[in-house]
């Protein structure tokens, strides 16, 4: 009997330490699921796991259910006010209206698809008429010339708002760096900081405009004017957070870092690099997810005025047709905004999540 | 998901295949009815325009393939507003554009930013109006005589607006309209309009160009897609566009149209194709090639009868041209005019894209549009006729136009009917005016003469009066 009783000991041990196991993997689980939003998976995988059902019902509640309600009842309450309010473009559509819309974007879409393989058919067709000819230097491969579709509109956004926010992150990473290392040079940057940093991008613009247009003699295929400006529009709108917040963390370093720096006589590059970046990495990347914010939003207004052939320009240029169909389209591009900028913050938390784990593993 | 990427690239290649065939056997069809193709310096080229109808024969010449027929690559992009298109034609940024007739001349002698911009092909006649908010219009109808049916005799003369700005500058408010551009054609039509009713619009001086100078109306500048939001919200009573900005008022019921500029001035110039003098020099060939398919694409746009315009409509009606609703284009595209709800009138020379050898550019239309912006002001002290004339040549350029459509008639592909080889450049005098004044493009100091509101002879306009310069 007490073999029996053994054995069971023994498996309810195992089964325990398994148990342990599994919610270890779980709590870690639980930390990248966050970043993802995707926490309320984590209350279902518990309840897999074994724990008791009502705690994790709550959890799950909070973390699913309450969003999934709220979302529904911003459509509710949507759909049933649009049709009351009468513009002169029609009613405000409501959620059916605005996802036709989307059908219809795609339609479009993918129509011009197939009239860029119609355009390549031809161009094969003329280039192999001219190799035949004997012409081959006249021989020449180009890209369709239709107008871009609503998916390279979200396409050359994503790319301006990426070119953006690089310039403004190597502008503003390292004048925040000597701002943080150094009080005077603090005092001296401080007042420009807070006079420019409340500038709209709408009154950069037509600067912006003037400078490139006088300075960028050439026009390559690959920089046009228009995303130039517009690239430097958003640097302008959103090196700020990232400038302030860098100065911020590397001036909050401890003290006794930088001590050390000095005992062992690092030289700068290598205090930098060793010392300063990693302990004000938290900060910075705030700074870097406030900035990509920023700009985002920024991007949508300067490429309404610089003709960057965006999102900005999607809206714009439904705008300018005043079609049935156009509010409905625009009511599109805001959602898609929405959805790429709560995007484009995830991946930030996500790496910054990484970077400031890493540290402490 | 693999299988599926892989079902994709069948089905794209099938596709590919089966439309290079088609390709191969229409462009054999089309290949042999064309000579030698001209030789294009350049091939790649990106025009722009403003979302208005008249951009038609661009987009015709894109969707038609008369472009690629003449081995041109071109992309059409719609602008913002039409300060930026001149601008950006100006720098380079676009190859060429849909401008308003006003915009090389005035871009030529340095009204604006200077620079040299030519037109050899004008696109189009006609094609704007004149619409007033309900509330004008209310008051307007008391005062204007009806037909038999009891509609409005038309044209309504600005006489009838008189009395409404009367009383609105009593009650101390200003009576504000809106036109789309300081050159543009709808400016001054619109100021001929006031002004043969006796209304002052306002000058230009050296120092001040608002234009608002001595004006009983105050005329200013608002992009042609944002005319019917800003009627409705009262910034403006009225504005003079293109289409479909007139109907598009009518539609949404916030205005009415209560004349078009074929009744201020039967088929008058609207539109142009503007390019850089340095375009046309550094590639002459493709300055040529341009204007063969644009000349085809006003051909076909007029062609028996005005019988394809309905297809027009539905290319326009998409949202990377003009956008509008179909039925909003569909009105003056197709020859028909709706000015107040349910009054529905004929005008099948709304548009007139080729016929009455639209599309060359005449000296006399050059002129005219000079004349009329030293009336206002916009040229402060008086030209010699001569000087007109200069101007007229160096910025309207028949000589391509003419190059153009002799390749057109040798190719097979036009009449030889159907363009004015002997004309020097100047229409005869032309009495077709909603005040009945004739205008003589070979004499357009007399032709400023004969207006009661105006400058003259060698009037100047300093601070806010007028002085003999």
């Amino acid at each position: 009997m007490s073999v029996v009783s053994d054995i069971d000991t023994a498996a309810e041990e195992a089964r325990q330490r398994r148990k342990e196991r599994m919610f270890t993997w779980i709590g870690r689980a639980d930390t990248y699921l966050n970043m993802l939003a995707l926490g309320w998976v984590t209350p279902l995988l518990k309840i897999a796991a074994g724990d008791p059902v009502g705690h994790q019902l709550k959890e799950l509640g909070r973390g699913l259910g309450m969003p999934v309600l709220g979302i529904l009842l911003f459509l509710f309450v949507w759909a049933q006010t649009a049709p009351l309010v009468n513009t002169s473009l029609g009613a405000i559509p409501g959620p059916a209206g605005v996802w036709e819309q989307v059908e219809n974007l795609y339609d479009d879409h993918v129509r011009e698809r197939t009239k860029e393989d119609a355009f390549m058919a031809r161009q094969e067709v003329r280039n192999a008429k001219l190799e035949a000819q004997g012409k081959s230097d006249r021989v020449k491969w180009r890209s369709y010339t239709g107008a871009p579709t609503y998916l390279d509109q979200i396409w050359t956004s994503l790319i301006t708002v990426g070119f953006g926010f690089l310039l403004a992150t190597l502008v503003a990473v390292p004048l925040g760096i000597v701002c943080g290392l150094s009080k005077a040079v603090n005092a001296g940057v401080n007042p420009l900081i807070q006079i420019f940093k409340p500038v709209s991008p709408l009154a950069w613009l037509p600067l912006v405009t003037m400078i490139v247009s006088a300075v960028y003699a050439g026009n390559s295929d690959l920089f046009p004017k228009s995303f130039v400006v517009s690239a430097i529009t958003v640097m302008l709108c959103s090196l700020w957070p990232t400038l302030i917040n860098t100065a911020y963390g590397v001036a909050t370093i401890d003290k006794d870092l930088m001590n050390v720096g000095r005992v062992l006589q690092l030289s700068w590059s290598k205090q930098i690099v060793k010392l300063v970046l990693p302990s004000a990495m938290p900060l910075i990347f705030t700074g870097l997810r406030l900035s990509l914010g920023v700009g985002w939003m920024v991007l949508i207004a300067a490429e309404m005025l610089a003709q960057n052939p965006g999102l900005g320009k999607f809206v714009w240029d439904e705008f300018q047709n005043g079609s049935s169909s156009s509010l409905a389209k625009i009511l599109v591009a805001v959602f898609t905004i929405g959805i790429i900028g709560f995007l484009l913050d995830r991946v930030m938390l996500a790496l910054q999540t990484m970077f400031t784990h890493s540290e402490t593993h | 998901m693999e299988c599926g990427t892989v079902r994709n690239f069948i089905w794209t290649r099938l596709t590919r295949s089966a439309l290079v065939l088609t390709a191969t056997v229409t462009m054999g069809v089309s290949i042999t009815a064309h000579a030698e193709m001209l030789d294009v310096e350049k091939d790649e080229l990106k025009f722009g325009f403003i979302k208005l109808t008249d951009m038609a024969p661009l987009a015709i010449a894109y969707e038609k393939g008369y472009f690629e027929d003449e081995g041109l690559f071109v992309t059409l992009e719609p602008q913002a507003n039409w300060k930026v298109l001149l601008d950006r034609v100006i720098t380079g940024e676009l190859d060429g554009a849909h401008m308003l007739a006003g915009q090389p001349l005035a871009a030529t002698i340095g009204f604006g930013t200077e620079a040299h911009i030519i037109t050899p092909f004008s696109m189009d006649l006609n094609g704007n109006g004149i619409t007033v908010s309900n509330d004008v219009w209310a008051e307007m109808k008391k005062n204007i005589p009806l037909q038999a049916d009891g509609k409005p005799v038309h044209p309504i003369k600005a006489d009838y607006l008189k009395p409404v700005v009367d009383r609105f500058r009593n009650d101390g408010k200003p009576f504000k309209m809106g036109m789309v551009f300081p050159v543009s054609t709808h400016n001054y039509e619109l100021r001929y309009w006031l002004a043969a009713g006796g209304l002052h619009p306002g000058y230009y001086s050296g120092e001040n160009i608002t234009g608002q100078i001595q004006a009983d109306v105050l005329l200013s500048v608002t992009p042609p897609p944002q005319m019917p939001a800003t009627l409705e919200a009262g910034t403006i009573h009225g504005y003079c566009v293109g289409e479909p900005w007139n109907q598009q008022a009518v539609f949404k019921g916030i205005g009415v149209p209560v004349i078009t500029d074929y009744e201020i001035w039967k088929d008058n110039p609207e539109k142009v194709f503007g390019i850089t003098a340095g375009f046309a020099d550094k590639y002459p060939n493709t300055a040529l090639a341009v204007t063969k398919a644009l000349i085809r694409a006003a051909m076909w746009l007029d062609e028996n009868n005005n019988a394809n315009r309905q297809e027009a409509v539905d290319i326009l009606s998409r949202s990377e041209y003009v956008g509008a609703d179909r039925e909003v284009i569909a009105n003056s595209m197709t020859g028909t005019f709706e000015y107040e709800k349910g009054d529905k009138r004929d005008v099948p020379d709304f548009n007139v894209f080729f016929r009455y050898f639209a599309t060359y550019p005449y000296y006399s239309d050059a002129i005219w549009y000079l004349s009329q912006m030293r009336r206002w002001g916009q040229i402060t002290d008086g030209k010699s006729d001569a000087w007109y004339k200069d101007v007229a040549a160096k910025v309207y350029r028949p000589d391509i136009y003419l190059a153009a459509a002799k390749l057109l008639v040798e190719e097979g592909l036009a009449d030889k009917a159907d363009f004015p080889w002997d004309t020097d450049g100047f229409k005869p005098p032309q009495t077709e005016f909603i005040d009945a004044i004739t205008f003589d493009g070979r004499a357009p100091n007399s032709y400023l003469e004969q207006f009661p509101i105006g400058l003259k002879g060698t009037e100047k306009v300093e601070g806010s009066s007028v002085v003999d310069g």
